[in-house]
C-alpha cells in the first residue's frame, strides 16, 4: 500500500501504476456535474492555485451544519463517467494531479492522464459512511447557495482515505481490460 | 383533514425512510456476505466487499444514509377506499421534509430547467408515489431509495436487436440481460440486482422491471419459465468476471427477478432496472393508528 499527501507532485504521479492501493492524506476537493461545466464554461482563476497538483473528488456530500461547523455526514463517490466531455480541459487549465471517483473514465481522460500527468483513483461506490469517517475537517466550500450542497465545492482534510489507482499516467487503465476481458466471456456466452 | 385513524403516520413515513436509508435489509446483507465467502480471501473482490459490509453496519450504528445518493424515493402503496390519497400524499412530502433536515436524505431535488436545487421540498416526479386500492383493511407502504449511478444504467431492448443477435425468443431476452450486466460493469455499483420485465408497452415495462425489485432475493418465482431464466441468467452473470465495483471476481450479481406482461404483437420489450448493492427498500403495514408489521 501506497500512502500519499495531497497535492501531489507530477514526480510522484508517475510512479504510480494501475492496481497500486493508495491511501489519501491531505486536501480533497468537490466536484460534480454543475461544478466541471462552471469550470470549463467559465474558466474562473479563482481555483487555479486550489486545483494545482490537487485532487478533485467527484462527490456529493450529505452535510450537516453544527454551529459555524460544517461536518461531512455521508461521502461517497458518484459515477464519473458523466465527467467524461470536461475532464481533459479541466487536467489541462487546472494541473490537477488526481480524479477520485467510481466506474472509472473514457479514452480521452485516458490520454489526457497521461499528458497532463495524472492518475485516477477509484474509491467504492456507495462507501458513504466509511468515507464519511476520512474527513477530518471541512476547510472551505465555494458555490455553495449558487449550486446547492451535493454541487458545491467542498474543501475537504482526510485521512487514510483508501483507493485504488485504476487508470496510470502510462496508459493503463484496469476498467479497459476488465470490459475487454468480460466482453469476450459475454460473447462466448451469447454464442453459444 | 386525515381520518382518525392515520393520525401518527408522518412519525412512521420519517422512520420508514430512516430505516431505508441506513439499515440494508437482512436478505442483501446475507447476499453480500454469502458473496464474500466465494470471493477468494485478500483478493480486491474480498477486500471490496468487506469494505462494503463494514459500512453497512456503520450507517446502522449511526442512523445516516449508507450511500450519499438517496436516490428518488419510490414509493408503493396499497389502501382500503376509505383512505385519501391526497392525505397519505401530504404526509409523505411532509416527511421528506424532516428526514432532508435529519440527515436521512441528501437535498435531492433539482428544478430541471433551472437548475437549482430545491433542497427539502418536493416536486412533480420526485417522489414516485405508485396508489393501488385494494379489498384489505389495512395500509401497505413499501419504499424503495433508487440511486442515481444504477438507474442510469438501466436500459430497455426492443426485439429484434441485431447488436446483441437477439431474436424474439427467450434466448434473445437472455442475450439482452446478459449485454445489459456487461454494459453497467463499475458505473451500477455491482454486485447488483436486476429487475426485468418482458412485454408491456415501454413505460409499463420499466414500471413493473422496477416492481420486481420488490420481491425478496431468496423468492422463487411461480413461473417455471421464468425461474429458470432467472437461475440462468445469475450463473452466468457471475462468470463474466466483473466482480465487485467492477474490480473482478465471482460476485457480478446477487439476483435477478424477471416479470412478463402481456404485449401487442409489433412490440416486444425487454427492460433491465438494475439496483446497486445499496439495495434500499423497507417498508410496514398500518392499521388502527399504528404498524401492525415492519416489511423486509
Amino acid at each position: 500500500m501506497v500512502i500519499l499527501n495531497s497535492p501531489i507532485s507530477k514526480k510522484d504521479v508517475v510512479k504510480l501504476r494501475a492496481g497500486d492501493t493508495v491511501h489519501l492524506n491531505g486536501i480533497i476537493v468537490t466536484a460534480r456535474d454543475v461544478f466541471h461545466k462552471y469550470l470549463i464554461e467559465r474558466r474562473p482563476d479563482k481555483y487555479k492555485k486550489l486545483l494545482k497538483n490537487g485532487v478533485l473528488y467527484h462527490c456529493g456530500p450529505v452535510v450537516d451544519r453544527v454551529g459555524k461547523k460544517w461536518i461531512i455526514a455521508a461521502a461517497g463517490p458518484t459515477t464519473s463517467m458523466r465527467q467524461e466531455p470536461y475532464t481533459a480541459d479541466v487536467l489541462k487549465e487546472y494541473g490537477v494531479s488526481g480524479i477520485i471517483g467510481k466506474g472509472g473514465m473514457g479514452d480521452r481522460t485516458l490520454e489526457a492522464l497521461k499528458k497532463y500527468k495524472a492518475v485516477y483513483f477509484h474509491a467504492i461506490g456507495g462507501l458513504a459512511q466509511v468515507l464519511a469517517e476520512c474527513v477530518v475537517d471541512v476547510k472551505d466550500v465555494f458555490m455553495l447557495k449558487e449550486f446547492g450542497s451535493p454541487e458545491a465545492m467542498w474543501v475537504l482534510d482526510v485521512r487514510d482515505f483508501p483507493v485504488t489507482v485504476t487508470m496510470d499516467s502510462h496508459g493503463n487503465s484496469l476498467h479497459k481490460t476488465m470490459y475487454e476481458r468480460s466482453g469476450k466471456v459475454l460473447n462466448r456466452l451469447i454464442q453459444s | 383533514m386525515l381520518p382518525v385513524d392515520n393520525i401518527g403516520l408522518l412519525d412512521i413515513f420519517v422512520e420508514l425512510i430512516r430505516r431505508t436509508s441506513a439499515d440494508l435489509p437482512a436478505d442483501i446483507v446475507s447476499a453480500i456476505e454469502m458473496g464474500l465467502l466465494s470471493e477468494k480471501e485478500n483478493s480486491i473482490a474480498y477486500k471490496t466487499l468487506q469494505m462494503i459490509l463494514k459500512n453497512i453496519k456503520l450507517a446502522k450504528e449511526k442512523s445516516l444514509p449508507m450511500c450519499q445518493d438517496t436516490g428518488t424515493p419510490v414509493f408503493y402503496i396499497n389502501l382500503p377506499n376509505s383512505v385519501s390519497q391526497i392525505d397519505i400524499k401530504n404526509e409523505i412530502n411532509k416527511a421528506i421534509k424532516v428526514s432532508v433536515q435529519k440527515l436521512y436524505l441528501r437535498p435531492n431535488i433539482v428544478d430541471t430547467l433551472t437548475g437549482k436545487n430545491l433542497g427539502d421540498k418536493t416536486g412533480p416526479g420526485y417522489p414516485v408515489i405508485n396508489f393501488e386500492e385494494w379489498k384489505k383493511d389495512y395500509i401497505k407502504v413499501i419504499l424503495m431509495l433508487k440511486g442515481g449511478g444504477c438507474e442510469n444504467v438501466g436500459t430497455q431492448y426492443a426485439l429484434p436487436d441485431s447488436r446483441v443477435n437477439a431474436g424474439r425468443d427467450l434466448e434473445g431476452v437472455r442475450r439482452c440481460i446478459l449485454d445489459a450486466v456487461h454494459k453497467a460493469q463499475g458505473r451500477g455499483c455491482s454486485p447488483g440486482i436486476l429487475g426485468v420485465c418482458i412485454g408491456g408497452d415501454r413505460v409499463s415495462s420499466y414500471e413493473e422491471s422496477k416492481r420486481q425489485l420488490l420481491r425478496s432475493l431468496d423468492d422463487r418465482n411461480e413461473n417455471p419459465v421464468l425461474d429458470k431464466l432467472e437461475q440462468s441468467i445469475m450463473k452466468d452473470a457471475n462468470k463474466l468476471g466483473i466482480g465487485p465495483m467492477g474490480f473482478g471476481g465471482r460476485t457480478t450479481l446477487l439476483g435477478v427477478k424477471i416479470g412478463s406482461l402481456c404485449r401487442i404483437p409489433p412490440s416486444y420489450f425487454v427492460s433491465v432496472t438494475y439496483m446497486c448493492w445499496a439495495y434500499r427498500r423497507r417498508g410496514f403495514e398500518y392499521k388502527g393508528g399504528k404498524v401492525k408489521r415492519w416489511l423486509y
